[in-house]
């Protein structure tokens, strides 16, 4: 390999040429100190503006101080990332950027798990001597959307949520606007979110490394529901949750806390405590039913079915096509979210079962994700106004509800599902991450096309981290072809080969956030540690290989529903509360520009 | 307009414009360039001043000479229609009196070109104001 | 063809123009016709002839006669007296401060005697609205034996021998940009013209676009071929619709001639030029900032390598070159380096074109040959400064230029001496301050400018500057402390050390040089809550001499403020803590007794 030999604080170093200053010293174990920097290498996130100028170091022979960030070594590049000039400037700038940033920690969404608390805390910053009348700072309006907060005023223009808005996501929501010291990160037109193509993904505020984007916290909405003595409480709990909840209470990235998060919610007082795992098994048996169908119909050459079929699991994803393929409404599948077919069920069937009005029933999901507290809030998913999920919580907000409650999580015993709709398979759990939900359908399909046991049941071929994959699956002599993608840019591909006629799948899984669920925008924040996520992916398919049933369709309690309320697949009622449809929002913007 | 294709073509072309801005070449460098003022108030005009100019200019054109030839009012010289003034670099300018086309001709090749003086000069008898 | 006997040139640069020049050759040609003299004279509307101070200039050919501040009404007159009677119309001559004697040729002008102009040689003396003048002055020649010598990295040679650097402002090697471009083999590169021209007071590229437009075409082409581009891209100010027009003539003329297009000159060579509008951001004359803002993306510099020889408009190789070096290379090719590299200093060849302006005589476009003194610029040129007032400093190299005090008169300018003397060339603002400039003020003056035009994405730049405008203004009424001045040069070297772009990493340079070269101005600030130049009306104070004052009471039903008492034919007194320091009493006073402390 071509490498460069380089000093760094008269340390000889060899890396291969093109690598910065930064991970080149990483390497021998100087950490420099950053603040926009972000890169996970496995979910194809860079983001290296060399904007904040906190890693500045002295490059002998250079006029300037070099951000270590971008900066590539050199052959005989002496390095020093301590002299006190460096010192002085880090320092500097780290004054500046604080001069212009609200001093309220306190109160702070970020407080304790701030990146600009800990620089400060790491340079000693000790005063401010920017505090005078003179001294202006930048105020925006602080805006509040159905599952994003954007404080602005606590922005320090890292660009982080820029680069996943429209490198990532392409998605184009956020981007600089203003120059100068009112330049900040805003929509288009500074209008609201929602008005703009935002998916609530949350990848911003996953990203984000201080206070100005956060998640709507419903933590107070949940407390009051449960001292409500005339509410019952459900809650359902996303298969992300629990390989990536353990890591707020300092357990090893990658610790499955199915059985304390259990004991943690019935701790807190919900009445019942289920699973999301359930309705994805669910969502298997209408989707896989669906895609059956279509696969059937368009084999036997009917023009009317398209294909390939979309999974419609992921909130964020859908917002995505109904911004910005609107016209491609027809390839998805209807089948609803796992969290919405879970509170519909929730409150028709088991409110039933249970003898509770629905109006009487306040149903909360955990989430690893902010889309879900839009779609929750959805039109079409409530009755007479009453929503079908009440209030979505992110695994964030739960760990605050946990540590709030004054629980040791840590020596909580487990605890086991409530019944009926706490049961699930091993396919429900890895609806989790990229291609789980793709494998859970193959695992239903195949079986219920072919008649047959699967020979295997772990689809190696169809698991990864890999932004596009794609898998062709032999069902007894019928190849199927299957897609996947995450992180919506790879998505777009798709889609524009869908679009041009160039895709040949029969069935794409799309996940709007880089490694799917567990890396979702409501999960514990992993300050850009990929191997954080590799754990919780890790954990994700340990997880399917403890559970007894492995298979959608053997879960005893979703063939209990099937018998005694739902009918069959895609039935009548099926199609009454788990199916739903999808609209165009397109954002057009009219701007009046003389020629 | 036909296009310009070779450098050959180029040339031809600046040769044929150049003309055009030989007045304004001229006026860079007008203090080492001859000056030729000719009288153009009536009485010059009447007795052929014009022509006169005329016959200077192309004189001093195809002889390739740095001449900037201007017009002036009178001289005072009415008795010797059309007058001529003619200034060369660093020396006092002479004038000539009773110039006709034919003698124009003779000016320039003799005076302008060489540095023979021809007949009809007439004194300077005044000062000037406009140097 | 007529064969004209008078050329009538017009100052059609946007100064002159905004003064009715477009009227005035509007007369000219109306008057002409009406004497019947079309034949005999051509009224021709140029470009710049960069004596601003004194325009609408209007200049008569061939006797070289220089007319300033002409108006529509004297057209009749100057037609008359001029060119029909042959005598220069004395009042419109140039006078001579020093002499007192009215000059006829620009010649003999202080304001020209030591000019060299080259970039612009053609501005004030052809149309640039006609390619025919251009060709006619050895234009599209340079262009033309490139082509024929076909040899594009002999032509680089030509250049690096020169020694051509960047007029932009940095300086860098011309021929050697060219030459990093060309290496880098690509199936589209693109030769870019930086016209974003964005230094308060300079218009140097202005003009040279407004007056010839032709040579900065003609020069993007060499370059396009000498690195194989095939498109040309100008990025201009949407601000400057004269240039844009002009250079929309000229692009056309030039397809039209066959100068731009498919196989120019017979060759394989094709090239075209498209135009791109800035809107009007200091930071996009940074060339990634440029680069990004043509296409399409938000106009803000990043890091560099790669360089845009490497990775630039639209990731392909780009060579981004300013308007003022685009146009000294025809000329070197025309008269070969060796002419070209005999101007200039050791390490800075050729002239550089200096917008002079401020408490100067003569405000205007200036070209010298590099290594000329600030002295002769400032005083043979701008003519010294305005009302025999005292020289005090020389702002050089726009906002994030640097001071420049008596001291430094002497220095050549060049490059390295501008920036060993702690100012830079930048692209060619020159800004002559005399006593009564407050430094504080200056500096505030400049840094409030990279304040409006940080583009805002790194920090330093983005806060740092407002910081220190505003630790500047607490200094400029009267707030300031010792410490204030110490966080000042701190932030000043800081910035300096950290900041992203050129922009950043030069904005502190006006606070930097004015510390240097006038700290005491600065403690007098802080300590002694003076402004010795008397502009930071914080610190003024008015004062009424008990001995002089006469008790007329003028001063005290002046005051808007009601901050003055006293009865009637007795002295007067002003309320310091009520004074709002207007001034109104100071010009009410009749007896000179009221003073400025």
């Amino acid at each position: 390999m071509d490498t460069v030999k380089l000093t760094i604080d008269n340390r000889e170093v060899e890396v291969p040429r093109g690598t910065t200053i930064l991970k080149a010293a990483q390497s021998i174990g100087i950490n420099i100190p950053t603040l926009c920097h972000f890169e996970v290498d496995n979910l194809g996130i860079h983001n290296k503006p060399g904007a904040c100028r906190i890693c500045v170091v002295e490059v002998v022979g250079r006029r300037n101080l070099a951000p270590a960030c971008v900066t590539e070594c050199m052959p005989d590049m002496i390095v020093r990332t301590n002299s006190m000039r460096v010192i002085n400037a880090r320092r500097t700038v780290l004054e500046l950027i604080l001069s212009d940033h609200p001093n309220d920690c306190l109160q702070c969404a970020k407080n304790g798990n701030c990146e600009l608390q800990k620089l400060a805390i790491r340079l000693g910053v000790r005063e401010n001597p920017y505090n005078g009348e003179e001294h202006a700072q930048s105020t925006y309006q602080l805006e509040v959307s159905p599952s994003i907060i954007r404080d602005m005023n606590k922005c320090v223009m890292c660009r982080r949520c820029e680069t996943m808005c429209n490198q990532m996501q392409t998605v184009g929501a956020l981007s600089a606007i203003e120059r100068g010291f009112p330049a900040v990160i805003s929509t288009a037109f500074n209008q609201h979110l929602e008005l703009s193509p935002c998916t609530f993904c949350g990848q911003c505020v996953a990203v984000c490394p201080v206070g100005a984007l956060t998640e709507v916290d419903h933590t107070s909405k949940v407390i009051r529901a449960i001292t409500d003595e005339k509410k019952t409480t459900v809650v359902q709990v996303a298969p992300a949750v629990r390989v990536a909840l353990g890591e707020e209470f300092g357990m090893k990235p990658g610790s499955i806390v199915t059985g304390k998060l259990t004991a943690a919610l019935k701790a807190l007082g919900f009445d019942y405590v289920f699973d999301t795992d359930w309705s994805a098994d669910l969502t298997i048996m209408e989707e896989g039913t669906e895609l059956i169908g279509r696969l059937t119909k368009f084999l036997a050459g009917d023009k009317s079915v398209h294909l390939p079929i979309l999974t419609s699991c992921c909130p964020a994803w859908v917002n995505f096509f109904e911004h910005q393929f609107p016209d491609m409404e027809d390839l998805p599948s209807t089948a609803k979210s796992p969290q919405q077919m879970f509170g519909a069920i929730a409150k028709s069937y088991f409110a039933e079962k249970i003898g509770v009005k629905r109006e009487d029933m306040v149903c909360v999901s955990v989430m690893p994700c902010l889309a879900k507290k839009y779609e929750c809030g959805r039109d079409e998913f409530k009755v007479n106004g009453n929503p079908d999920v009440d209030y979505s919580i992110s695994t964030r907000e739960l760990a605050r509800l946990i540590k709030m409650a004054n629980i040791d999580f840590n020596s909580l015993p487990e605890e086991k599902f409530d019944s009926p709709l706490g049961e699930s398979t091993g396919a429900g759990v890895i609806f989790g991450t990229t291609g789980g939900v793709i494998e859970a359908a193959v695992r239903t399909a195949y079986e219920v096309i072919t008649k047959k046991p699967l020979p295997k049941i772990d689809f190696e071929e169809l698991r990864g981290l890999e932004g596009v994959r794609s898998a062709t699956i032999d069902v007894d002599g019928l190849k199927l072809n299957i897609g996947i993608a995450h992180g919506l840019h790879n998505a777009r591909k798709l889609l524009e080969d869908i679009k041009a006629g160039r895709s040949h799948f029969h069935a794409i899984e799309i996940m709007a956030c880089p490694g799917g669920c567990i890396d979702g925008g409501g999960q514990p924040l992993h300050h850009g540690n990929q191997e954080i996520i590799k754990a919780r992916w890790e954990a994700i398919y340990r997880a399917d290989r403890e559970m007894p049933i492995r298979k959608s369709h053997e879960n005893p309690s979703i063939q209990a529903i099937y018998k005694e309320f739902l009918g069959e697949p895609c039935g009548h009622k099926s199609h009454e509360l788990l199916h739903t449809n999808y609209f165009d929002k397109q954002t057009t913007v009219v701007v009046d520009v003389e020629k | 307009m036909e296009k310009i294709k070779s450098l050959a073509d180029l040339k031809a072309k600046r040769e044929q414009l150049q003309s055009n801005l030989k007045l304004r070449e001229m006026g860079d460098n007008v203090d080492n360039m001859i000056q030729v003022k000719v009288a153009m108030a009536t009485c010059g005009i009447a007795s052929g001043a014009k022509q006169v100019m005329e016959t200077i200019i192309n004189e001093c054109n195809t002889r390739k000479l740095p001449v900037v030839v201007t017009q002036t009012g009178c001289m005072g010289y009415c008795y010797a229609e059309p007058t001529v003034e003619v200034k060369k670099p660093g020396q006092e300018p002479v004038v000539f009196g009773h110039i006709t086309p034919a003698k124009a001709t003779e000016l320039v090749e003799k005076y302008i070109a060489g540095n023979e003086l021809i007949e009809g000069i007439i004194p300077v008898n005044y000062e000037k104001i406009d140097k | 063809m007529a064969n004209y006997k008078y050329h009538i040139l017009i100052c059609g640069g946007t100064g002159c123009h905004a003064s009715q020049s477009a009227q005035i050759k509007e007369n000219f040609e109306k008057i002409i016709v009406e004497k019947n003299l079309q034949n005999d004279v051509q009224v021709v509307g140029t470009g710049c002839f960069g004596f601003c101070e004194k325009g609408p200039i209007v200049k008569m050919l061939p006797d070289n006669t220089f007319y300033t501040q002409v108006t529509p009404e004297d057209c009749n007159e100057i037609v008359q007296e001029h060119i029909i009677k042959g005598r220069k119309v004395q009042r419109l001559l140039y006078l001579d401060p020093k002499s007192q004697e009215h000059k006829s040729d620009s010649k003999h002008m202080g304001f020209y005697k030591k000019q060299l102009r080259i970039a612009l040689r053609n501005c004030g003396f052809i149309d640039p609205e006609n390619i025919e003048e251009y060709i006619a002055r050895d234009g599209y020649k340079a262009l033309a034996s490139v082509l024929e010598q076909n040899d594009p990295q002999g032509t680089i040679e030509v250049l690096k021998k020169a020694g051509l650097r960047g007029r932009g402002g940095a300086g860098f090697p011309t021929g050697l940009k060219w030459e990093l471009c060309r290496k880098n083999a690509a199936d589209q590169k693109y030769m870019i013209c930086n016209a974003d021209e964005g230094d308060p007071g300079a218009f140097m590229d202005r003009s040279i676009l407004e007056g010839d437009p032709h040579t900065v075409i003609e020069a993007m082409a060499i370059g396009g071929f000498c690195i194989g581009a095939s498109k040309g891209l100008v990025y201009i100010r949407a601000e400057y619709p004269l240039a844009i027009h002009r250079l929309r003539i000229a692009i056309d003329q030039a397809r039209e001639y066959g100068l731009l297009g498919n196989n120019i000159f017979g060759t394989d060579f094709s090239f075209d030029i498209e135009l791109r509008y800035g809107a009007g951001a200091f930071v996009c004359g940074e060339e990634t900032a440029l680069i990004h803002s043509m296409e399409g993306q938000r106009g803000e510099p990043t890091f560099k390598p790669p360089f845009p020889a490497v990775e630039g408009y639209l990731k392909k190789p780009s060579n981004v070159n300013n308007v003022e070096t685009f146009a000294n290379v025809p000329v070197i090719i025309n008269k070969g380096w060796e002419w070209f590299s005999s101007i200039g200093t050791e390490k800075s060849k050729g002239t550089k074109v200096f917008a002079l302006a401020g408490q100067i005589n003569n405000v205007g476009l200036i070209e010298v040959p590099m290594g000329t003194t600030l002295r002769e610029v400032i005083y043979e040129i701008g003519g010294g400064i305005k009302n025999g007032k005292k020289f005090k400093a020389v702002q050089t190299g726009g906002p994030s230029g640097g001071c420049l005090t008596e001291k430094f008169l002497d220095t050549p300018i060049d490059y390295d001496n501008l920036i060993a003397a702690g100012s830079m060339m930048g692209s060619g603002g020159m800004i002559v301050m005399d006593e009564t400039s407050c430094m504080v003020s200056v500096a505030k003056f400049y840094l409030d400018f990279i304040v409006e035009e940080s583009c805002g994405k790194c920090s330093p730049c983005r806060i740092g500057n407002k910081r220190m405008s505003e630790i500047l203004d607490k200094i400029t009424k009267g707030n300031g402390t010792m410490e204030d001045l110490e966080r000042l040069k701190n932030l000043a070297k800081v910035i300096k050390d950290t900041a992203l772009c050129g922009l950043g990493q030069t904005s502190p340079n006006p606070v930097l040089s004015t510390m240097d070269n006038f700290w005491d101005e600065y403690v007098a600030h802080v300590v002694d809550k003076k402004c010795p130049a008397g502009q930071c009306r914080a610190l003024k104070q008015y004062v009424i001499d008990p001995e002089k004052c006469k008790g007329c009471t003028a001063c005290a039903r002046a005051c808007p403020v009601g901050a003055i008492h006293g009865t009637v034919k007795q002295p007067h007194e002003i309320n310091q803590e009520a004074c709002i320091k207007c001034g109104t009493c100071y010009e009410k006073c009749k007896f000179n007794a009221i003073s400025i402390k």
